[in-house]
Parts: C-alpha cells; sequence; structure tokens
C-alpha cells in the first residue's frame, strides 16, 4: 500500500528532479554546450508529445472502455499529420522561422496585415477553448491521488479532501512556467528548460504506459494471444464505432492537433531545425502508436478485473494498485502527473505569450501615449506581462476546475477543446495556402466556427438547465426549430460532436472563404499574404519601411529596452558592420529596420513590434516597388505574366505590321487625297499655256508669222500632251479595274525589246546608250506583246528621262530561272533613295531629279505594274548596286497562259 | 519525393476503411447498425490488427523514405519545389 | 529703264507665254526654270515683282516665298503666285506665307496682266 505522504514526497522528488535538469538544460544552452541533445530531433519529438496528455494517459483507457476503438481517431489524426509534414508542417515551420512567429495566434494575425484585432480574437478564442483543457489536467491528478486516497480510506473512514491538492499543484505548475518559461524574453530563443524537461516528462509517460501494458498482457491476460481473446469476448469486442464519428473525430485531432496553441509551440515555435520534421514524421507517429497500444488490453482487463462501477478512467492506475504492484503504481501515477504537468506548463507558455503580446502589450502602449521611445524599461513590462498571464491561465483552469466540480468524463472535455482550436484551421490553412484570404474573412470565419462551437459543444456540454435552458435544447433558441444546439438547421440524429464538429468547420469555412471572396485585401495584408504562400519559393522578408526618417538612436533606445540593451547593442553593431560603416550605428536602412522588427516581434509578437516600429518610423509604409515585388513572386502571376509576355509580344508584332500597313496606307491615302488635286495639276497646266497662247493669237494684231505659227504649235503640243495624260488615266482606270482585254500572240522576247527601243528612242533629245545581248533574248512565249512593249518603253523613257549620268547607259540583261523570266533595265544613274522606292509605282509619283518633269504625268510606273500584274508577271525595283535597276519578271512557261481575270480573255490567241 | 507526398492520403484512405466495417451487436445486444444480428461483424482484434498494421507500416514507409530522400535542404538553403532533392539509393 | 519682273516657272511654255505678254508692256522679264537658285537670283536681280509657280523642282513656291518674307530687303516685294493645284489650301498657305496676289491656272492674260499692274501701281512705265 502506498501512503498518500509516500506519493506527495516521490512526486516532489520528481519535480525537484525536472527543475534541475529544466536548469541544467538552460545553463548549457547558455554556454554553447550541449546542442546535440538539447537541438536534437529526439527531443523535438519527445517534446511534441505533450499532445499525449493526461487525457491520454488515463482518459484513453476510460475511452476505450466505454467506446471501443474509437479512441484510436484522436491518435490517427496526428500521426496523419505527421506523415503529411511535407505538405503542412514544412510550411508552417518555415513560415514561423522566417517571419519570427511567436504563436498560432501570431502566425494568423501576421498573415492577415499583422492584425491586434485579430491576434486578440485568436488569444481569447485560444483560452476560452483551453482553459477547460487544463480544468482537466488539474482534475486528473486530483482523481489519481484520490486512488491512493480511497485505498488507504478504510482506516480512518474520511476520504481527505483533495481539492487543495489540485491548488497546490497548480501553484507548482505556475512556478515552473514562470521560472523556465519567461526566463529570457526572446521566444525564438527558445526555452529550452521547458523542452527538455517535457522531453523527460515525455520518456516517463511512455514507459509508464508500457510497464502497466506489459504488466497487464503478460502478468495478467497470460500473453498476447489470451488477451486477444479476453478482447473479442468482451463487452467491446465487437467492431461498433459508428463510421461519421470515425471520420470526424480523425479529421477533429488532426484540425487540433496543428491547431492547439501548445502544439503550434513545441511544433512551430521551438523547433531548431526543419530536419527535425522529417525524423519526427515517422518518430512521432511511432510513440503515439507506441501509447495506444495496450489501451484496449488495459480497458479490458480493467473490465474484467476490478469490480463494477469503478471509473475506467482509472484503471492505469487501480488495476496495479488492485493486484498488489505498488512500484508500478507510483510509476503510473508519475506517468499521469508528466502528463498533466507538461501539458499545463506548455499550453500556458503558449497562452501567456498570447496574452501579453496580443492583449497586455497593446494595451500598455496604447495607455502610456508616449509610445515606444519614451524612456521606461519594456522589457521588464513585457516579462512581468507574461508572468501575470502565466498566472491568470493557470488561475483560470483552476477556477474551471473547481467551478465545474470535476465532474464529466475526461475525453468530452478534451473534444470540447479540440472542436474550440479546431476552429482555427480554415483562417491558418486559408492564410498559407491562398493568397485570397482576407482579414474580413479570417475574423468572419472565426467568429461563426466559434460561435457556433459554443453553442453546440460547450454550453451543451455543461447540461441542460446549466448554460442552456431545456427549452432551448427541445425547441431551439427562441422557439426557432432550426436553432435547437444539436439539431441545427433541423438536421436530427447525428451524434452531438459530429453534429458540432461538422456545422462549426464547414460554415466557419465557408464564411471564410465567401468573406475573403468578397473582400479586399489592404497593401500589408496582400503582401503578407504573398510571403506565406510562397514561403518555401524563397524566404527572404520583402516588405520594407522607407525608413530614412528613422532615427537610429531612437529606434537603438527602443531596442534596448525590449531586447535587452547588450542583445541590442550587438545586433545594431552587428548591422553596422554588415553596412560596412564605422561606429555602432547602422543606418536605418528598409533592410535594417524590417530585420530589427523581426527581431523585436520574436520578443512581443508581429503585431506589437510591427507598431512599436511604425511610431517611430512613422507609419507602416507599403510602396509600389513592395507590391510590384509581390505580383513577381507569386508563381500563378508569373506564369499567367509569361502568357502575358507572350501575348503581348505577338500584340507588338502585329502592332509592327499594323503600323507599317498603315504607314503605307497613310502615304496612299495622301496619294489618294492628291489624286483630284494631281489631275487638276497635270490638267491644268498644258491648258495654261494653250489658253494664254490662244488669246495671244486672237487678241494681237501685229504678230509675225513665225510667231504665230511657234504659238500654235506650242498649242498643238500641250493638246498632244493632254491627250496622252488623258490616255494614261483611261488605261490605268481600265487595267485597275481588271477591263483590259489582253491580245496574247507568240513572240519573242527580242522582238518585243527591238520595238520598244526603236519607239522610245523615235525623238529623243538626249543620248542614251542601251547594251543588249540578243542572244540571251532569244526566248519565245505567249503574252500581249503591245502591252509588254508599252512596260518597255516605259523603262527605257525613264532612264532616257532621269538618268542623270554624263554618258547614260541602259543595260538590257535577261536571265532565266524558276520558271520565270527576268529582263533587268539597269541603268547608271544614281539610283532611287530607298524612302522613296515604296513610292515609285504609285500614281502621280514623280521624283523630280531633274528639271525635265513637264512631261509625263508620273503614271508609267503605275500602268507598267498593272499591264505586268495582267500578264501574269510582275515588276520591281532591285535593290543594291548603282543605278536604277527595274526587274520586269514574266512568266516563262510554255504552256503556261498569262493570267487574266476569268471572263477578260476574250481574244486568247 | 512523390511517395512523401502521397504517403498521407494513402494512410487516410487507409484508415477510413474501417468506414465499410459492418457494425457489431451493442454491448447490450441490441444491434446498433442494420442487419448486424446475422453478420457475424468484425471483431476488435481484428480491428486492432488492422488499425496498427496500418499504423506500422505508415511509421516503417515514413522511415524508409526518410533514409532514402536524405536530409532537407538546411533552412538557409531555398528549397527549389521544381527540383526535389533525390537522395541516394 | 523698265520695271523687272523675276518668273520662276517651270513649265517652258507658260514661262514664255507670261514673257510674251510682260514684255510687250514693258517689262524686263527674267526667267528661270529651278527653285533651288531663285533666291540668288531675286536678290541680284532686285525686281518690282516676283512670280513665282507653287511646283518647282529644287525648291517649291511656298519655300522660296518664306525665304523672301524672311529677308529684311526682299520682305516687302510683290509677290504674284501661280499654281495649277486647284486646292484652296494652297491658297490659304500661300497667304500664311505672306503672298501678295495668288492666281490659279489657267488664267486670262488680261487677268494676269491686271493683278501684275495692281501690284506695281500703275505698270513698269510708270
Amino acid at each position: 500500500m502506498v501512503s498518500l505522504n509516500q506519493l506527495v514526497i516521490v512526486c516532489l522528488t520528481y519535480v525537484a528532479g525536472l527543475f534541475i535538469v529544466a536548469f541544467a538544460a538552460e545553463r548549457a544552452a547558455l554556454r554553447g554546450h550541449g546542442d546535440w541533445l538539447l537541438r536534437s530531433p529526439l527531443v523535438y519529438t519527445l517534446s511534441l508529445s505533450i499532445y499525449c496528455t493526461a487525457w491520454t494517459f488515463y482518459g484513453a483507457v476510460g475511452y476505450a472502455a466505454r467506446s471501443g476503438l474509437e479512441y484510436v481517431t484522436i491518435y490517427l489524426g496526428p500521426s496523419l499529420i505527421m506523415v503529411a509534414w511535407w505538405w503542412l508542417l514544412r510550411r508552417l515551420v518555415r513560415i514561423g522561422r522566417a517571419q519570427r512567429v511567436t504563436s498560432i495566434a501570431d502566425l494568423i494575425s501576421s498573415r492577415f496585415g499583422k492584425s491586434n484585432l485579430l491576434a486578440i480574437v485568436v488569444t481569447t478564442m485560444a483560452v476560452i477553448g483551453v482553459t477547460p483543457y487544463i480544468a482537466l489536467q488539474l482534475q486528473s491528478v486530483t482523481l489519481s491521488l484520490s486512488i491512493f486516497a480511497v485505498s488507504e480510506a478504510p482506516a480512518d473512514g474520511a476520504v481527505p479532501d483533495l481539492g487543495s491538492s489540485a491548488l497546490w499543484v497548480a501553484v507548482g505548475l505556475a512556478l515552473f512556467t514562470v521560472l523556465f518559461g519567461t526566463r529570457n524574453l526572446n521566444v525564438n530563443e527558445r526555452h529550452h528548460g521547458v523542452v527538455i524537461a517535457v522531453a523527460v516528462e515525455a520518456v516517463v509517460k511512455l514507459v509508464a504506459l508500457l510497464a502497466v501494458g506489459i504488466f497487464v498482457v503478460w502478468g495478467l491476460a497470460g500473453g498476447i494471444e489470451n488477451t486477444l481473446a479476453r478482447i473479442d469476448a468482451s463487452d467491446i469486442g465487437q467492431w461498433r464505432v459508428d463510421g461519421s464519428r470515425w471520420a470526424a473525430l480523425t479529421i477533429l485531432a488532426a484540425a487540433a492537433f496543428v491547431c492547439l496553441p501548445r502544439m503550434f509551440q513545441v511544433m512551430v515555435v521551438e523547433n531548431d531545425d526543419e530536419r527535425h520534421l522529417q525524423i519526427a514524421s515517422w518518430a512521432f507517429p511511432l510513440y503515439l502508436m507506441l501509447m495506444s497500444l495496450f489501451v484496449v488490453p488495459i480497458a479490458v482487463t480493467g473490465l474484467d478485473l476490478l469490480p463494477p462501477g469503478s471509473n475506467p478512467d482509472l484503471f492505469v492506475l487501480s488495476l496495479p494498485l488492485s493486484e498488489g504492484q505498488n512500484g508500478l503504481a507510483m510509476l503510473s501515477f508519475l506517468g499521469g502527473f508528466s502528463s498533466a504537468t507538461s501539458m499545463v506548463i506548455v499550453a500556458t507558455l503558449a497562452l501567456s505569450t498570447m496574452v501579453s503580446n496580443h492583449i497586455v502589450m497593446p494595451i500598455f502602449l496604447a495607455v502610456r501615449q508616449g509610445g515606444a521611445s519614451q524612456s521606461g524599461d519594456v522589457r521588464n513590462v513585457v516579462i512581468l506581462a507574461r508572468r501575470l498571464s502565466i498566472l491568470l491561465i493557470i488561475g483560470l483552469g483552476y477556477s474551471y476546475y473547481r467551478a465545474s466540480g470535476g465532474s464529466g468524463a475526461l475525453a468530452a472535455i478534451g473534444l470540447i477543446s479540440f472542436g474550440g482550436v479546431a476552429q482555427f484551421l480554415p483562417a491558418l490553412l486559408g492564410g498559407i495556402f491562398w493568397r485570397g484570404a482576407t482579414r474580413a474573412g479570417a475574423l468572419s470565419g472565426l467568429a461563426t466556427g466559434f460561435a457556433l462551437w459554443m453553442f453546440t459543444m460547450l454550453l451543451p456540454s455543461f447540461g441542460e438547465g446549466v448554460a442552456l435552458s431545456a427549452g432551448i435544447f427541445a425547441e431551439g433558441v427562441l422557439g426557432l426549430g432550426w436553432l435547437r444546439p444539436q439539431a441545427l438547421f433541423g438536421i436530427e440524429g447525428l451524434d452531438p460532436t459530429v453534429h458540432a464538429v461538422v456545422w462549426s468547420l464547414s460554415l466557419n469555412a465557408l464564411v471564410f472563404g465567401l468573406v475573403s471572396i468578397f473582400t479586399f485585401p489592404d497593401p500589408v495584408e496582400r503582401l503578407q499574404g504573398a510571403q506565406f504562400v510562397n514561403v518555401l519559393d524563397h524566404s527572404r522578408p520583402t516588405r520594407s519601411w522607407t525608413a530614412s526618417v528613422a532615427g537610429s538612436e531612437e529606434l537603438m533606445i527602443m531596442a534596448q529596452r525590449i531586447l535587452g540593451a547588450r542583445e541590442a547593442q550587438v545586433f545594431f553593431r552587428h548591422w553596422a558592420q554588415r553596412q560596412g560603416g564605422a561606429g555602432t550605428l547602422p543606418e536605418p536602412t528598409p533592410d535594417f529596420v524590417q530585420a530589427l522588427e523581426r527581431e523585436l516581434a520574436g520578443a512581443v509578437g508581429a503585431a506589437t513590434a510591427h507598431a512599436m516600429v511604425a511610431q517611430i518610423v512613422g507609419g507602416a509604409s507599403v510602396s509600389v516597388q513592395d507590391l510590384l515585388a509581390v505580383a513577381d513572386e507569386s508563381a500563378q502571376m508569373l506564369e499567367y505574366s509569361s502568357q502575358l509576355e507572350a501575348k503581348s509580344r505577338e500584340l507588338v508584332e502585329t502592332a509592327a505590321q499594323l503600323r507599317a500597313a498603315n504607314e503605307k496606307l497613310t502615304q496612299l491615302s495622301l496619294q489618294k487625297d492628291n489624286f483630284l488635286s494631281q489631275i487638276s495639276h497635270e490638267l491644268r497646266t498644258p491648258m495654261t499655256s494653250i489658253r494664254s497662247f490662244s488669246e495671244i493669237l486672237r487678241d494681237t494684231d501685229r504678230l509675225s508669222a513665225e510667231d504665230k505659227t511657234r504659238y500654235a504649235s506650242i498649242i498643238h503640243t500641250e493638246a498632244l500632251r493632254l491627250t496622252r495624260l488623258l490616255d494614261d488615266l483611261l488605261d490605268l482606270s481600265v487595267l485597275e479595274n481588271g477591263q483590259v482585254t489582253l491580245n496574247l500572240a507568240r513572240c519573242t522576247l527580242g522582238d518585243v525589246l527591238d520595238h520598244a527601243v526603236t519607239t522610245a528612242q523615235t525623238g529623243a533629245t538626249r543620248p542614251l546608250t542601251i547594251e543588249r545581248d540578243p542572244a540571251e533574248e532569244n526566248l519565245g512565249f505567249l503574252t500581249d506583246p503591245d502591252r509588254l512593249a508599252q512596260v518597255f518603253i516605259n523603262l527605257v523613257t525613264n532612264a532616257q528621262k532621269y538618268c542623270v549620268s554624263a554618258a547614260p547607259r541602259l543595260r538590257i540583261s535577261t536571265a532565266r530561272h524558276d520558271g520565270w523570266i527576268d529582263v533587268i533595265f539597269l541603268d547608271n544613274g544614281a539610283g532611287i533613295a530607298p524612302q522613296d522606292r515604296a513610292l515609285v509605282f504609285e500614281k502621280f509619283t514623280r521624283l523630280m531629279r531633274t528639271g525635265d518633269a513637264g512631261d509625263g504625268a508620273g503614271l508609267g510606273l503605275s500602268i507598267c505594274r498593272e499591264i505586268m500584274t495582267r500578264l501574269g508577271g510582275h515588276i520591281d525595283l532591285v535593290e543594291g548596286g548603282d543605278g536604277t535597276a527595274f526587274r520586269v519578271r514574266l512568266p516563262a512557261g510554255q504552256a503556261e497562259a498569262p493570267k487574266a481575270r476569268v471572263g477578260d480573255m476574250q481574244r486568247v490567241g | 519525393m512523390d511517395a512523401l507526398r502521397v504517403l498521407p492520403f494513402l494512410g487516410l484512405a487507409l484508415w477510413m476503411v474501417p468506414l465499410l466495417w459492418p457494425l457489431g451487436p451493442g454491448p447490450e445486444g441490441l444491434p446498433p447498425g442494420t442487419g448486424a444480428d446475422t453478420a457475424p461483424g468484425m471483431t476488435t482484434a481484428d480491428a486492432l490488427r488492422y488499425i496498427f498494421g496500418v499504423w506500422l507500416l505508415l511509421i516503417l514507409s515514413a522511415a524508409v523514405l526518410w533514409r532514402r530522400t536524405g536530409d532537407l535542404p538546411g533552412p538557409g538553403e531555398p528549397v527549389d519545389p521544381a527540383a526535389p532533392a533525390e537522395g541516394g539509393g | 529703264m523698265g520695271k523687272r519682273v523675276v518668273l520662276v516657272e517651270d513649265e517652258l511654255n507658260i514661262a514664255e507665254a507670261i514673257r510674251f505678254l510682260l514684255s510687250r508692256e514693258g517689262w524686263r522679264v527674267e526667267t528661270l526654270a529651278n527653285g533651288s537658285s531663285a533666291l540668288k537670283v531675286i536678290r541680284k536681280a532686285m525686281p518690282d515683282l516676283v512670280m513665282l509657280d507653287v511646283m518647282l523642282p529644287g525648291r517649291s513656291g511656298f519655300e522660296i516665298l518664306q525665304d523672301l518674307r524672311a529677308d529684311p530687303e526682299l520682305q516687302a516685294l510683290p509677290v504674284l503666285m501661280l499654281t495649277a493645284r486647284g486646292q484652296s489650301r494652297d491658297r490659304e498657305m500661300a497667304e500664311r506665307a505672306g503672298v501678295s496676289r495668288f492666281m490659279t491656272k489657267p488664267f486670262s492674260n488680261a487677268e494676269m496682266l491686271d493683278a501684275v499692274r495692281d501690284l506695281t501701281r500703275g505698270g513698269p512705265a510708270g
């Protein structure tokens, strides 16, 4: 028989041992020793075991005794989350590191634009959700003590009052947490003492549970086979877990595993190395499996051996006790004690960080109007706030325990707590995976989920008539049938837990999503969103201060008060050196201010740090570059923008084509625009001479016969010129409208050229040497010889008129290739300027190189072009070389009929 | 790397298999589910074997994957999601 | 000593007609067919009147007119402009450039002579 006093002594020794271990770890960490252990994946994995609280240690057996295998869902969820570390935890840890996140409230507020309101909401929810859980731990310690007390009681007939034991446990835990949890202010320096103590406790509880389990299986049940047989024969021998509960509880446990403040603390905040996650990904599921391995055997054996009415929640203790295994019972008690204390310590630590950073500090800063740059040691205030928060939270837990009278099955309280913190999940997941999530969405989602949780889970848990009247249970709020806490919207028959989880989480997520879609994030939010979502792509922070106005001294004063004088000086000196400057004060560059803000965030949380720096720097500013950076960072945006780039390239190309076309059109349109003006000019010019000389002839009496003849001949010449112009215009019009009639005949190139050269040179005033090679011109083909000659005449005449050489020479050469005959007219003149080339073939283009421009109307080449098109060839300018080179290209094929429009070829042959 | 990503979903699927099991008779002998009095149902021992078997499988797979993929790049080095680290073996 | 006129006209037949008509009235007519040397010739000749075609090889009538108006010595010189392009835009341009009289071809001889007389107040004898 173990006496209560013995138990208390063992307990105190154990606690003293924990203090020593924690103290030693702190010292070692301070000296930089013992990193191999303190920062080992083993310790990290073991510290995760605070997931397994007294609820696990005692409650799981009770749970199994009541509901069979359903208890195991509480461990399946977290195991899946660990195995899925690649998807979620890796991101969380990376974000926690990059943003120096101090708690889950800090993470959510930081993600949604460093909103303090959000942080307060999350903190409040966490406190409300976790306080029952802390009460649960105190209750379990008291209950376990009562087992020993009961076994001792018959001696004097009275069970000693154990209420005070809960108080003592609470005080002890508060002391430990204050001592080791607020030792160093910067949470990111991590609480080595706490972590190592938690790790030790993890080993103790595992060993204790395994020991009881082994004793039960091999000591009481007689081996594995017998145990399994006994299980099948028991009341819980049949699988009768409700499917919806199975799935819902697995998901709920998974959600809580991520969202519980204490889990977030050990998993993200205390994480030293991302690689530890990888090891924990299999090691922690292993731990969980071992913890739950013997639960069913213990439950079944307990149901078998212990008298009916024994509390199944305490089988772990009462079984060894009833078998007289005092040592084992003691170990088991220590295991349960460890589970309870480690949970309370870490949960309190996590909550107190949240309370002090998000509630106390902002109030303190607001109350002190002077703000962060005034004198006074903020550092002390922060630590004091944190210590007070610890006391407050443990006090709350204790009060809850006293108020609730320690009633109710352990598992029920645990599940309620899980349901409360699981409400963070949509905001958390949305925040790190979805850039579109907004603060308004997070706030409304959290509020919805939390309100539903209160209504469907927390308040009903007090029982009918306590928080909610029996009337509300039966008829709903205000008599509205669809507002019954366990049958929302009239859906009845669901298990109350499943009902609460499904409604609160799904509506939470729905509201979060919808509000996010319909609200617009502010710049800081958007920036943080990008950094959180893309944390794996780049871990560099990008938000910057326009810090030129921030005085380094002021920042230094503030930093000293929060980080401590020595740490602040080291930090500032480090930055000064990094910037390459002399002295100890760095320039307040945006990089530096941002690094400082993150350093401060480690001590007081992102929102508070942001507010403090903002007070000195003069307002948070997000520059256009920042926003551009956000845009740049998004992989989606990149993909999208590359598509845009491709599109814009296409557009640029199209635009260039359009521009070229437009240029030509503009020029053409100018030409067209000037068409009437040109025709007017071409008609009026000869008419001026005709009119003038005819008036002279008419009005002048004493003209010599010679003059008369001369003036008459001028009139005649000009009249001919007019006729020619009209002919040309008509010709062109006919050619352009496709009404031309071709007189096709077989001829040789030489003959056509002969005719053209002779015609062109008749009456020519300037000499022009024409070089030809009759041999290559001996090509026969089918064409309209007159029209072709017209083209050649035009080209020869042009050379005659416009070739500026002192000894004008025109070389006519012929080449045959690819089914074409090329006749090239190359003169030795000055050539045509590049900008004029495009216009040469347009109507009325006269380049006016010589004064002898009065002859043609500038229609010749236009006509040539039209003729060549009708003949199935074309005419163009050959670039390069000296002089002007026109190339007339004819189809060479014997059988090839010259191209003419259908219906035009009335007189073929 | 892909196995690493798929593993949790495999685990989830296997652990949701019990949803398909017929419900056994209740402790008072009343069948909470339908047709449970004729079908023998799944015994808790079998269920235990199955669930813990899957558990063990997941743990071993995760451990093997950890061995195979090797360590992640350190926190200072950016992880390029397009080029997952290939371990030896 | 008759008054002098410089006629810049690339259409030789038109130039001949104008020369005939003005000579008969006692003008000394100096003709040139190229716009580029017009300013030089005008400056040298210091005529009483300049007659300008618009479309000229080398330098257009507008440009020559602008040059004349920019030259302090030649600023006040009467300029009669002749064009075969019947657009009102040309007339506006010419007026903006400071033309004294603008005539569209073809013109009647009397009309042209009237304009010349008008611009030189009475003709070469007066």
